[in-house]
């Protein structure tokens, strides 16, 4: 495979032309889903010509440039950020079941949720802070158990699967002795859903995402060298236990934020990273085809969400693990086949 | 091999594993009596005894015999399936992590339960076993088509199938709100009431797959240590996957069809028997063979006292009881060794 170095002053990066090619089809195939996502939404289309009308601002449209658009953007930027907080797990622990759904930063989320349903009055504020505290506190007791001598990733996991279970106990039980309505709602609300996103739910999670998006760009190689062992990362002059900390902090980071706004939306974070390294055919997980496959998940997933029951919408989630796990399937046959 | 150097002689290792496995049996039998004894109507050890061995037909005795006895049985035989079934997946999968739900069996089982109570077929116990037992087939059926040729590979489809599955049946128990009451009960594996269930079959498949599975252990051992030393030892890999995957669906299915979803025991138990077994995969399965059988009449005692208002479900007791276990054994051992 041949590759393209980059410089810019002393930074330099080394991208595979495959990694390169592949990148910019993934964002034509996000353009292109968002574009469609402006055309159709509540079961109904709007022709091309409209939306660009309404893009360019040449005609007024609040549906598309106050319901439909939001949607779009939260649906490229939080793919984006699930398939990267996915590829920084995965990294960190080198296994594919490193993700933050398997490890019970979603489950944490949940336990915050249920809470918000149960005791408090449910509004979307308090499930909003209330999902985003129980993340975070499951995340801090994660790391600080897995904490001894140094991060060790296969630790965190094992230690992520044990913490997971045992909140998932908890939420299956709130949910038993739970009123039936109360159930449903906190079960859709575990759904993760886009419904109903407007431009005031994201003004404060989009700057935010996108900084940590940024810092990840930079700092992602070297925590992609620290995989060679621990013995060659020190060669390289890479602190690794701060670094190790930072990325945990901005995956964690990109998780709640996102669960904040929309709930867990499960399963990109695990398939967007193994989805894209096997199209890129990179040896570990790479980061940008990991993000962009995410979003291209998302946009997916949010456009049969509504198409598929119409008028009814169904919660993205549903869909996201439906059309992820499949295509997952899908790649792995394809792998026998090529043997 | 090299490291056969620090350990003792064969022969008084092997001594010293019976002798622990005899100790572990009795301590089992000594909690199975408890655990009969525990409940509403608490019934002395004793009696539990006299009523096994003569029985009179005094009300304590019903009691036992009826209700408590069944249950038991029911939690040793759950108990031995998940924790047997969790060291085979362990094993063939080379994977620490992974336990026999990872099959999709527990998630086969739920989507069919699913369907059935949205199509309102699953009215009986019998009918709730045989559509459980059949998702959960099914769905290993899929995944061990798709995922045979490596170990990571099988892990990872049985992860995408169970998505994809959960992904359908979750979007079905949000648009009926029966069919999401039916199955958060199911959801939570449970022993409560299930003694009353039609148990004769399941629990013979289950005792027959355990035998199997002592029997396969010796070549599981040889396939444990990479495909081409067991080519080299003589072993048919493709075959002892093949039965391998035909136990773990056995196992996991049949537990899973009687109590529901209570996987986290086939995760817990394969990582305390390794720190016994001391790497040998007979061994290994004769050591779950005890703590499976142990976790689940303990978790089960626990979730009939451990609130006054009524049963938590077993599974969550095992939840809590699991979960800082593995965390301990993580802490104390490293991650390395599991």
């Amino acid at each position: 495979m041949s590759a393209l170095v980059l410089r810019a002053g002393r930074r330099s990066f080394r991208v595979e032309r495959r990694t390169l090619w592949l990148s910019a089809i993934l964002l034509g195939t996000i353009l292109a889903l968002g574009f469609v996502g402006l055309c159709y939404g509540g079961a109904t289309w709007a022709s091309p010509g409209e939306v660009l009308a309404a893009l360019t601002g040449a005609a007024d449209s609040v549906v598309i440039v106050e319901w439909r658009l939001p949607r779009v953007v939260a649906a490229m930027v939080f793919g984006c950020a699930l398939g990267a907080a996915g590829a920084i797990f995965q990294t960190l622990t080198r296994n594919p079941l490193g993700s933050p759904d398997v490890i019970g930063l979603d489950a944490g989320a949940y336990t915050g949720a249920l809470f918000a349903f149960t005791v408090l009055a449910g509004t979307s504020g308090q499930l909003a802070v209330s999902s985003v505290l129980g993340g975070l506190l499951v995340a801090a007791l994660i790391y600080l158990l897995s904490l001894s001598n140094g991060l060790s990733g296969l630790r965190l996991v094992v230690i992520g699967i044990a913490v997971n279970a045992m909140l998932q106990a908890l939420n299956s039980w709130i949910v038993l002795r739970a009123d039936l309505e109360v159930a449903m709602a906190a079960g859709a609300w575990n759904a993760g859903s886009l419904n109903g996103v407007d431009w005031a739910d994201l003004v404060l999670p989009l700057p935010i995402l996108a900084g940590l998006l940024a810092t990840l760009l930079v700092w992602f190689r070297p925590i992609q060298q620290s995989t060679l062992g621990d013995a060659v990362a020190a060669t390289t002059g890479v602190g690794l236990d701060r670094l190790r900390l930072m990325m945990v902090l901005i995956g964690v980071g990109c998780t709640a934020t996102v669960t904040a706004v929309a709930g867990p939306i499960a399963f990109i974070a695990l398939a967007a990273p193994q989805i894209g390294r096997r199209l890129a055919r990179t040896p570990g997980v790479a980061l940008l085809p990991a993000a962009l496959t995410g979003a291209v998940l998302l946009l997916t997933a949010d456009l049969l969400a509504q198409m598929l029951l119409s008028p009814e919408s169904l919660p993205v989630g549903v869909v996201t693990t439906a059309i992820g796990g499949c295509y997952l399937i899908w790649l792995l046959t394809q792998e026998v086949r090529r043997r | 091999m090299i490291s056969t150097e620090t350990r003792p002689a064969p022969t008084s290792t092997a001594r010293w594993h019976v002798a622990v496995l005899v100790g572990g049996f009795a301590l089992l039998a000594a909690v199975a009596v408890v655990s009969i004894g525990i409940g509403a109507q608490a019934v002395p050890p004793m009696d539990v005894l006299r009523a096994l061995v003569a029985p009179d037909g005094s009300a304590n005795q019903l009691i036992v015999l009826e209700v408590r006895a069944p249950r038991a049985l029911l939690a040793i035989g759950v108990g031995a399936a998940l924790g047997v079934a969790g060291v085979l997946i362990q094993t063939l999968s080379r994977n620490a992590l992974a336990e026999p739900g990872i099959l999709g069996v527990s998630t086969g089982a739920g989507f069919a339960m699913t369907i059935g109570a949205a199509l309102g077929g699953v009215a009986s116990p019998a009918a709730e076993l045989l559509v459980a037992t059949l998702g959960a087939a099914g769905a290993t059926l899929l995944v061990y088509a798709v995922g045979r040729t490596a170990p990571l590979r099988l892990v990872l489809t049985g992860v995408a199938l169970s998505a994809v599955l959960s992904g359908i049946s979750l979007g079905l128990r949000l648009m009926s709100p029966d069919v999401f009451d039916k199955y958060r009960f199911w959801s939570v594996g449970s022993l409560a009431g299930r003694e009353q269930a039609p148990l004769l079959v399941p629990m013979l498949a289950i005792g027959l797959a355990l035998v199997g599975a002592l029997l396969l252990s010796r070549s599981l051992n040889a396939a444990a240590l990479g495909e081409a030393v067991a080519r080299t030892l003589g072993a048919n890999i493709a075959r002892v996957r093949l039965a391998t995957l035909v136990l773990i669906t056995v196992l996991a299915g049949a537990a899973t069809a009687v109590a529901g979803p209570i996987l986290f025991v086939g995760l817990i138990v394969p990582h305390v028997a390794r720190r016994l077994a001391r790497g040998s995969v007979p061994w290994l399965t004769g050591y779950a063979l005890v703590l499976g059988p142990l976790l689940m009449l303990l978790a089960d005692i626990g979730s009939r006292v451990l609130l006054p208002t009524g049963e938590v479900p077993v599974a969550i007791v095992t939840g809590f009881l699991g979960g800082p276990m593995l965390i301990w054994a993580v802490r104390k051992y490293g991650a390395g060794s599991l």
